[in-house]
């Protein structure tokens, strides 16, 4: 057992399609929040599998996508200081911000370094005692629990030049809020890391409320496809529910050890998210306790004025409102090598996948 | 240009940044005939015969990692610019620029390696420089290449594939990905252990096997920056025919496949540094893949697809699950100092 090849074979994908086929006779818009599966459906070409009745949408969830402006400006603002080092996840450091990105900085001097972990961020912070290390802590429920450890081990190790600039986010209020706002769609494919994570609970709402189905999947061709037919047959039944297709991962309790964690260093603030405007109880702050850890609070900065780009439809994109192919400036102005929008920059936005798989 | 604007890693990437840098400063100020071809190699045609010249610069990081060092890349990249270009590499200059404090012992391990590929390539290193600069000011040993070779008439036009056309096949001598993981994996920061080991080999002897065995190979291209996926869609970028690719196809090794798992990288896009990718007639295919399968650098050689009549100018890839995407220009990901 490889928990890969199972998953990629090719026979099994096969059956779900047929099973797919057989059994959807009403047209079916389907979301997949997670920007994971976005790249999964396109990179293994999924929609060529699927009947004229099912329709994907990409939704809101990849971390760099939703993250606003404002965020990225203020991170620019620190890389600017004098005895700052900003650590960040790839992903971010071209993400445009009003006037720069974090990779213009670079290229102008400011110390950015790429870390694939926050302990590598607190290595750097041991490292350079002179120096303010400010990690960007950016994701949903799956990199907020590392963030959330890495304070954890800062304050036992008495780490006092390190800090965490925190975008993270929580998931629930948006899915919530798509549909509240009247997004047309029939049910979510439910994002595998983040109920790894928070289990399957928070998504309750979602049956009970819309009359929708949730189905919590995995990111192989088959549990993609398997997940796609288990919310094709809850649609054409009638029968709405939370189900967990990703089960050789997701408990229904999800990880409790990480939660705690979360609650320990966490609350909830209000928070904006592109496209979809300011969410209640979305975002999450560093709670006061561990304020010595926040970049917020104890690395002061100018931040200059945010300016929006004019004619970006991410927005409406990460709504499932539009596609990529629907935006004037796709593939024209905005490419992944100059990127206007934060969909077209990260590997998990839907505007990236589209261009590199689907153009 | 614009003078507020810097270089930025990414216009090392191969993919659009760089494009834009090479036609909006270097063409557009060194313009001339032979330049504006943009090929591998430049073709000069000297009395009766044509040469191929090229230059390749080499600041990998690390200098040495598993399947072999800087100095081997420096090699067989320019001896394979030119074997792909259909020509015969023959002299090499070799430049370095070293840091100060740099482990004389290490300069003679590189130059070792350079020494023996040179001489298992058939090719003379026949000139070269050498600067140091202060400590700090280098990140230890940047190498420069440049060299020439001979061309067979018959393969004036391989490096442009003006000749491919709907029926002939693609094949590719190996797997796919592997010296992009290797110097990945290598790389102290990521702490990963892998077997992976770089691809990194002259293929000019195999080249010449395979072009004397048939006058049917129309196009070669070795696999690079960029990799396989960057090869076939700039093949078909302005091509009145479409590719097809068949994942089920391509070889990448268990390791290489799990890295870039990992890593969120697509096997397609990292770098070979000794792979190359050829269009063959269809008679021809069989016996150019046979040739190239008796090399130790072709045993996992395969032919992967075909040129098709249909989807004009975009080559799809078969995935292995039965669905079909289009295999796009690198752009954007970007590995800096992989070669």
């Amino acid at each position: 057992m490889k928990y890969i090849d199972e998953y990629r074979n090719k026979d099994i994908v096969a059956y779900f399609a047929n099973q797919i086929k057989n059994i959807s006779t009403k047209p079916i818009r389907l979301m997949e929040v997670c920007g994971g599966h976005t790249m999964s459906i396109q990179k293994f070409g999924l929609p060529f599998l699927l009947p004229d009745t099912v329709e994907l949408v990409s939704g809101p969830g990849c971390p760099v996508c939703v993250t606003s402006r404002e965020y990225i400006d203020r991170a620019v603002a620190y890389s600017r200081v004098e005895d700052v080092i900003i650590t960040t996840y790839g992903d971010l450091i071209r993400v445009p911000g009003s006037s720069s990105t974090l990779e213009k900085e670079k290229a102008s001097g400011a110390d950015i370094r790429i870390v694939y972990s926050i302990l590598d961020a607190m290595l750097i912070a041991k490292e350079n005692k002179n120096n303010r290390v400010v990690f960007l802590g950016i994701g949903f429920e799956t990199t907020a629990p590392s963030s959330a450890a890495g304070i954890l081990k800062a304050s036992t190790a008495a780490l006092n030049n390190f800090f965490v600039y925190s975008a993270h986010k929580v998931m629930p209020p948006a899915m919530e809020t798509l549909i509240d706002e009247g997004i047309q769609i029939d049910g979510y494919v439910g994002p595998g890391h983040v109920s790894t994570i928070t289990g399957k609970g928070i998504y309750e709402n979602i049956p009970a409320k819309f009359n929708m189905g949730v189905v919590i999947s995995g990111f192989e061709p088959v549990d993609l496809m398997q997940s796609i037919f288990m919310l094709v047959k809850q649609f054409e039944t009638n029968d709405p529910k939370v189900e967990i297709q990703y089960s050789r991962v997701v408990k229904p309790e999800g990880n409790v050890v990480a939660q705690q964690m979360l609650e320990e260093i966490f609350e909830f603030r209000d928070d904006w998210w592109r496209g979809l405007g300011i969410l209640k109880n979305s975002g999450l702050q560093i709670r006061s306790k561990y304020e010595k850890y926040d970049a917020e609070k104890m690395v002061s900065v100018e931040v200059e004025e945010t300016i929006e780009p004019k004619g970006c439809i991410c927005g409406l994109i990460l709504r499932g409102e539009k596609k990529p192919k629907d935006c004037g400036l796709f593939g024209k102005i905005c490419t992944p090598s100059d990127p206007v929008g934060a969909c077209m920059v990260s590997s998990e936005g839907s505007c990236h996948a589209y261009y590199l798989y689907n153009r | 240009m614009d003078n507020t604007k810097n270089i930025l890693l990414g216009h090392g990437s191969g993919g659009k940044l760089s494009h834009d840098l090479i036609d909006g400063i270097f063409t557009k100020h060194f313009k001339n005939p032979i330049l504006d071809q943009q090929s591998d190699s430049a073709i000069i045609p000297i009395n009766s015969k044509n040469l191929a010249y090229t230059t390749d610069s080499f600041v990998v990081d690390p200098i040495f990692f598993p399947g072999g060092n800087i100095g081997n890349l420096a090699i067989a990249g320019t001896v394979n610019d030119l074997a792909v270009s259909g020509a015969k590499p023959l002299y090499l200059s070799v430049g370095f620029i070293i840091e100060e404090g740099f482990p004389i012992c290490d300069l003679e391990k590189i130059v070792v390696s350079m020494a023996m590929d040179a001489q298992e390539a058939g090719v003379k290193i026949v000139t070269g420089d050498t600067k140091i600069v202060d400590r700090g000011k280098c990140d230890k040993i940047f190498i420069n290449t440049s060299g020439i070779g001979e061309l067979e008439d018959k393969y004036l036009n391989v490096g442009s594939g003006s000749g491919v056309a709907p029926g002939d096949k693609i094949i590719i001598n190996g797997s796919i990905g592997d010296h992009g993981m290797a110097v990945m994996a290598a790389r102290n920061e990521l702490n990963i252990q892998t077997h992976i080991e770089s691809d990194c080999a002259c293929l000019n002897n195999m080249i010449s096997k395979a072009t004397s065995s048939s006058n049917g190979i129309k196009f070669m291209r070795d696999a690079t920056r960029g990799g396989l996926g960057t090869v076939l869609s700039e093949l078909v970028k302005d091509s009145d025919y479409g590719i097809s690719i068949d994942e089920d196809k391509l070889t990448v090794s268990e390791s290489v496949r799990g890295l870039c798992e990992l890593l969120g990288f697509d096997p397609l896009y990292v770098a070979n540094e000794g792979k190359v990718v050829m269009v063959v007639s269809e008679d021809d295919a069989n016996k150019v893949l046979e040739s190239i399968k008796e090399s130790p650098f072709g045993k996992e050689a395969s032919i992967i697809g075909e040129i098709s009549k249909d989807h004009q100018r975009m080559a799809w890839l078969n995935t292995s699950v039965g669905g079909r995407r289009v295999i796009e220009m690198l752009s954007g990901q970007q590995l800096p100092r992989i070669c």
